[in-house]
């Protein structure tokens, strides 16, 4: 198999990936699974796809080079794909629009999502409004109250959401909410998966989805500059925005491709959300993929300045890149990425999002070792909005 | 014949309906544990399933969690319920002992290891809630001599009984709702017509659960089904009961339930 036909029929990278389930859910993965099949070969769907991301989203998102910022930093050249312009200020709304778009096909009414950032459930109640469908976002109550402003959009777009406190009340325990109700509600609800995780067919899916970005990419970079970038960096959390970016580069081996981790403290303080630096397989909601865990394979707390990258695990096509080496990883910390944050506000006039200014950060570690004519080509993956509060609070300032 | 195998032939001889109460192992506390086993069992309990303490229980209500979640403030580990089982074994060879819970405490442990670790501690079966069939090593188990008891649920078309057959011994377990452990709303007939058919292409005995409540309930499941699960109802009780009348009030409630099944004609 080429490195781009994978998953498997059963949904496995490698040994990654698969299917996790209780057994009640599998009939609607398989359902999923073929309605999706149906679907991507159906040129009125993906016409109807393509459409929405142009007119709703405002597709393809431009690249734009960081002159000013490259120039400070005195090495690489660094451009930014700019997914912080698309409608609802982030990469999420790609994979909302697709799996919304399914949930019609597929006669389902209402609709549920989990979010860390609350970009997923933004995106997602965004969707639910603009197709008409009920939609409940489950969020951890921590993450309720860092990233409020999301909130409240959720709420004006008509979503419902319930904060979750089980466990360590932020993504991963939001997610086992929706699985459950998900389970309870199969027959009349579409679980929008927020990221490229989770049971298969969603890590394959969202990957599909999220694909427009590295696509736009591949034919924007030369048309821009006559050539593809020496490497591509995007962030990790479950790795949908990274997923997307560096899978239509498989094949253009000259293409470096650095997913970054949220480093928190430091990944040797184990206080930290970074699987892939740091972590070991095992399986969680619904997949095998590397996962942060104790000696008893209970799944660790994580620990991450941003909301969107505080998951133990990562989607399962990220863990086989690593194990196969096309992809490497690395983990930026949680001062690294504040310090990113406030660059990029300054030098380029940009806000970005918390989850985005770690990928920038590994940007400014690497550039000045980097020849002036080299390129890096860092997904922007959301606007930081929704972070200056948290920001804010980090610089002792109340808002 | 496995200890599970002769449990069913046993019931069958005398034409009555496995019990089996589900506690998880570690709670209220693990020094209780190998106690409440033995009390559920002299309760007439038939066969008992322990539950694995994890820290992300997806397919348990709210009651189940609270229960894995005090199990996870003492450190319990799947290690430490293969010792409570051994301790349970050194008095009590005749009553199985099902562990329930999530793949991924075992997949750190490792299969085999697992494997060879939960027979020698007197393990009968494992049920994976998170793992179907196709990602089952059902063959690893069964050759260290543990069964693989696998979930059917509602949603389950009857084609895929088949291949849940395949993997599955000992006895399969009929999640009587679509929903989370806990939830209610159990419509007896709907659960009363799956059964024959999940029985003949199983060819194993079927036993029932997922929202038994009371001893009426789990009479009339005994009617049709071949065991009747109880999980979170005594977990309730385990919450509820200060701790030094945990297993007296457990003892009162099983019986309970043991008489109004044995009363049932079948
Ligand atoms: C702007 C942004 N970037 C990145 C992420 C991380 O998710 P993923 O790794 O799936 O792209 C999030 C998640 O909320 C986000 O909001």
């Amino acid at each position: 198999m080429r490195i781009s036909e994978f998953p498997d029929a059963h949904g496995h990278f490698g040994q990654y990936g698969g299917i996790f389930v209780a057994e009640t859910l599998i009939a609607a993965l398989d359902e999923l699974r073929q309605e999706y099949d149906v679907a991507r070969k159906d040129p009125a769907f993906m016409s109807e796809f393509r459409h929405e991301l142009k007119h709703y989203v405002g597709r393809p998102s431009p690249i734009y080079h960081a002159k000013r910022w490259s120039e400070h930093l005195g090495g690489a050249q660094i451009y930014l794909k700019r997914e912080d312009l698309n409608h609802t200020g982030a990469h999420k709304i790609n994979n909302t629009i697709g799996q919304a778009l399914l949930a019609r096909r597929m006669g389902k009414k209402r609709v549920i999502a989990e979010t860390g950032a609350g970009q997923h459930g933004v995106a997602s109640a965004t969707v639910a409004a603009r197709y008409g469908m009920e939609c409940v976002v489950y969020m951890g109550a921590d993450d309720v109250v860092r990233q409020s402003p999301n909130v409240y959009r959720m709420k004006l777009l008509g979503a419902t959401v319930v904060p979750v406190s089980s466990g360590s009340k932020t993504l991963k325990d939001a997610l086992n909410e929706a699985m459950r109700d998900w389970v309870t509600n199969v027959a009349s609800t579409f679980y929008i998966l927020g990221t490229a995780a989770g049971p298969h067919p969603y890590p394959m899916l969202v990957r599909d989805f999220q694909s427009v970005i590295g696509e736009e990419c591949l034919t924007q970079m030369p048309e821009m500059l006559g050539r593809q970038p020496d490497a591509i960096i995007a962030c990790v959390g479950g790795g949908s925005n990274a997923i997307g970016i560096f899978h239509p580069y498989l094949h253009e081996k000259n293409v470096r491709l650095i997913g970054v981790e949220a480093g928190g403290d430091g990944v040797s303080t184990g206080r930290h959300a970074a699987p892939l630096s740091a972590g070991t397989p095992g399986v969680l909601h619904g997949f095998r993929s590397y996962l942060m865990q104790d000696d008893n394979g209970q799944i660790a707390e994580t620990h991450s300045v941003s909301a969107g990258l505080d998951y133990p695990g990562v989607g399962p096509e990220h863990a086989w890149l690593k194990d196969t080496g096309r992809a490497e990883y690395v983990a930026i910390n949680d001062d690294e990425a504040m310090a990113a944050f406030h660059d990029l506000c300054r030098f380029e006039g940009i806000i970005p999002a918390l989850e985005s200014s770690h990928a920038i950060a590994h940007a400014v570690k690497i550039a000045p070792t980097m020849s002036k004519d080299q390129v890096l080509l860092v997904n922007l993956s959301g606007r930081g909005d929704k972070d200056i509060n948290t920001v804010a609070k980090i610089a002792g300032i109340t808002l | 014949m496995s200890r599970i195998q002769s449990t069913f032939a046993q019931l069958k001889a005398d034409n009555k309906a496995a019990l089996i109460p589900f506690i998880t192992a570690g709670d209220p506390d693990p020094q209780l544990t190998v106690a409440i086993m033995h009390g559920l069992a002299a309760a007439g309990a038939d066969i008992i399933e322990l539950g694995v303490p994890f820290s992300d229980p997806m397919a348990d209500g709210p009651t189940i969690q609270r229960a894995s979640e005090r199990a996870l403030k003492h450190g319990v580990g799947l290690r430490d319920v293969l010792t409570m089982v051994a301790e349970f074994r050194q008095t009590n060879t005749a009553t199985p002992v099902v562990l329930m819970g999530y793949a991924n405490p075992i997949e750190c442990m490792g299969y085999r290891d697992f494997a060879t670790a939960a027979a020698q501690a007197g393990v009968d079966g494992v049920l994976t809630v998170d793992i179907p069939p196709e990602e089952s090593v059902a063959e690893i188990f069964s050759a260290a001599g543990v069964d693989t008891i696998f979930l059917l649920s509602p949603t389950t078309p009857d084609v895929r009984i088949n291949l849940v057959a395949s993997k599955a011994s000992g006895f399969v377990y009929y999640v009587s709702l679509k929903g989370v452990t806990g939830s209610a709303n159990l419509d007896l007939a709907e659960v009363a017509s799956h059964i024959p058919v999940i029985r003949s292409r199983c060819g194993l005995p079927v036993g029932v659960g997922f929202g038994i409540r009371d001893a009426v309930t789990a009479a009339k499941i005994a009617q049709f089904a071949d065991a009747v699960v109880i999980g979170s109802r005594i977990v309730e009780e385990i919450e509820n009961s200060p701790r030094d009348s945990v297993v007296a009030n457990l003892t009162q409630f099983v019986t309970e339930v043991r008489i109004a099944m044995n009363a049932v004609v079948r």
